[in-house]
């Protein structure tokens, strides 16, 4: 078994990182590590995508594999010129919340629709955090954020739902405190074939904590005591919603060259 | 894929054909008039010759995707008209910071706005070269002719692929949708990007004289940093610092600028004793060579200059033109290339033949060019 600090030295580059003390990201980071190490999946056979925001870092320039930095909102489709380019590669997405369904949202759906082999991983802080805290399209109704300061006229968006109604082939949420879990959401979601949409509630101490005056500790805390795995419950449901088989695009592409006689380029 | 030969197509046909000639592995688009054929006959055709096509949700999955694949070392291309290319800036922009060669292909429609879709038009030419934002540059070719678009588009893919760069060819919809003869010839001279050497570190800076740096692709085992953000020559960004963003965007313009005799490329006739120089370009730049050549049969001093490149712009001969002779630029749009041909000739020098809609007759130019010769 690798050990942490190996584990820091095999996967992650730039060190220390600039994420504020507390933040989700580094957790996320971590275990997506993880996931790959378990999986014994080679480095040089990943390629991770990201956009703007906190979330972004995550790959970028963080994640010691192949990485590709996009614009806001704009991770996914690039992520499938790679997947398309070369499908051999696992492809990673990870993105924040505003970034994914904010600014990207149009992107997701297609990309769900089309069940393209893309593990996507939306780290959902419920706000935009790098750019001061505004409000995000999964901000609760009635939060006091910088840009809604009398209240969020608006609802927060059930991300999970979305995907799941648009077509993903796998479909999960956790939370920071479900570390292990997440772990191996993440070693599914590699090896699943399609679509794979990891939806990770993650604490922003510098945005929440200071607003709402809680401690990385008590916002885990929070997510243990309000979710479950049981959506009778009433709380915040994680775990996995969705798994389906459908056919994967890139594979289908691929498949219509070869039966119209080309070889791959 | 069509062999070598004689046909007789349409300009978007054309185009297609030309970019499988030279090797296209991927095409990403979103439906426009009067762009439409092209990933029409590639949606087709492509995939015989081992290429992926894909239709994307829209325009900025497209330009997007198509960056994401030249990045697994395939040759990449998108088509689109105004709207949409509009909607494709902000990547472009990233692609050209980001070094990825790839080819757009605006079929140029009657703007601004919706406009009319199927009437031809040339107002994206500024937009092709300060669309994006941030100080850039760009390469952008202007076929007049169904073998232009074959050309020109194997020519874009050279281009971006020689200067590691996204390259534009601005076509209308007076080229796109009409039909002549072209012929694929048996040669066809093909550039493929640079490489990296054993031992090469850095991807995104060069002390070569051309300011190219290699490329290399995803999966090669390189950890590769691409980022739209300002870089230092291994990839590793520089959010705040004043040497690594001098650096990059100076290299950057200069990839263009220092290889300008290389990229640019003009056509011109009896311009050296002219009184009057009709500058003209694209669909456009066909009646007017038809005005020309009857003014010079009627004894009018009269000389033509046509610009393949838009961008970067034949700056100097455009320049030396305007030192001895009027200039009567028509163009299918009002603000089209007037003020880079007004910049290089000088206002003084300046006349102009705008139109709007469709193209007009040989007549038409032609009574312009005797009111301009007085």
């Amino acid at each position: 078994m690798i050990t942490g600090k190996e584990l820091r030295e095999k996967y992650i580059r730039n060190q220390p990182t600039a994420f504020c003390p507390g933040c989700g990201d580094g957790m996320v980071l971590n275990g997506m590590s993880r996931a790959v190490e378990n999986l014994g999946i080679e480095r040089k056979d990943i390629v991770a995508v990201s956009g703007i925001g906190c979330a972004a870092w995550v790959v970028s320039p963080y994640w010691r594999v192949d990485t590709l930095h996009t614009t806001h909102g704009r991770a996914i489709p690039h992520a499938i010129g790679v997947k398309v380019g070369n499908k051999d590669l696992n492809v990673v997405v990870v993105s924040g919340d505003g970034d994914c369904v904010g600014i990207g949202g149009n992107h997701l759906i297609h990309a769900c629709r089309n069940n393209i082999d893309l593990t996507v991983i939306m780290i959902n802080n419920g706000l935009y955090a790098m750019t001061g805290g505004q409000v995000a399209p999964t901000t609760e109704h009635g939060e006091k954020t910088i840009t809604t300061p009398y209240g969020n006229p608006s609802q927060g968006m059930d991300v999970a739902e979305l995907v799941k109604a648009a077509g993903a082939s796998h479909v999960a949420r956790w939370t920071t405190y479900h570390m292990r879990e997440l772990t191996k959401e993440v070693e599914y979601a590699l090896e699943k074939k399609g679509l794979s949409f990891i939806e990770v509630i993650t604490q922003c101490p510098t945005r929440t904590g200071k607003k709402d005056n809680l401690s990385t500790l008590e916002m885990l805390e929070w997510y243990k005591n309000n979710t479950s795995k049981n959506p009778e419950d009433g709380k915040i449901t994680v775990g996995r919603s969705v798994d389906k088989e459908r056919p994967e695009m890139a594979d289908v592409i691929y498949e219509q060259i070869i039966s119209a006689g080309g070889t791959l380029k | 894929m069509r062999s070598p030969g004689v046909y007789f197509q349409e300009g978007n046909l054309a185009c297609a054909e030309g970019a499988m000639a030279a090797g296209l592995g991927f095409f990403a688009g979103y439906p426009i008039t009067p762009a439409s054929e092209v990933m029409h006959h590639l949606a087709r055709t492509l995939p015989a010759t081992g290429g992926r096509f894909i239709q994307m949700e829209d325009e900025i999955g497209s330009m997007a995707a198509i960056t994401g694949a030249s990045w697994t070392g395939l040759k990449s291309m998108t088509s689109t008209s105004g709207p949409g290319f509009s909607l494709m800036m902000e990547n472009l922009g990233y692609a050209y910071m980001t070094e990825t060669p790839c080819v757009i292909v605006n079929v140029q429609r009657a703007g601004p706005s919706t406009g009319q879709a199927t009437k031809p038009g040339t107002g994206d030419v500024m937009q092709s070269r300060f669309g994006s934002h941030g100080d850039y540059e760009m390469i952008a070719l202007s076929p007049n002719s169904v073998q232009e678009m074959f050309d020109f588009t194997v020519r874009a893919f050279n281009l971006a692929e020689r200067y590691r760069t996204p390259v534009v060819l601005l076509a209308d919809a007076g080229i796109g949708h009409m039909r002549e003869k072209f012929t694929i010839p048996e040669d066809i001279e093909i550039v493929e990007r640079k490489k990296p050497k054993e031992g090469d570190r850095e991807f995104f800076h060069t002390d070569e004289k051309d300011h190219v740096p290699p490329m290399p692709s995803f999966g090669e085992g390189r950890e590769l940093l691409v980022t739209g953000s300002t870089h230092r020559g291994d990839g590793t960004r520089d959010t705040a610092g004043y040497d690594t963003q001098d650096k990059l965007v100076r290299r950057l313009k200069a990839k263009i600028d220092d290889n300008q005799q290389d990229i640019i490329d003009w056509e011109e006739d009896s311009v050296e004793d002219a009184e009057l120089v009709v500058v003209s370009y694209g669909s456009m730049s066909r009646p007017a060579r038809g005005a020309v050549k009857r003014a010079r049969k009627d004894g009018l001093n009269v000389g033509f200059f046509r610009p393949k490149v838009m961008w970067p712009s034949p700056e100097e001969r455009l320049k030396e033109i305007g030192k001895n002779s009027k200039i009567l630029l028509a163009e299918l749009s009002l603000r089209g290339y007037r003020m880079e041909v007004e910049r290089c000739v000088g206002s003084e020098k300046m006349h102009v033949y705008d139109r709007l809609n469709s193209l007009p007759t040989i007549d038409m130019i032609y009574t312009k060019i005797k009111e301009v010769m007085g």
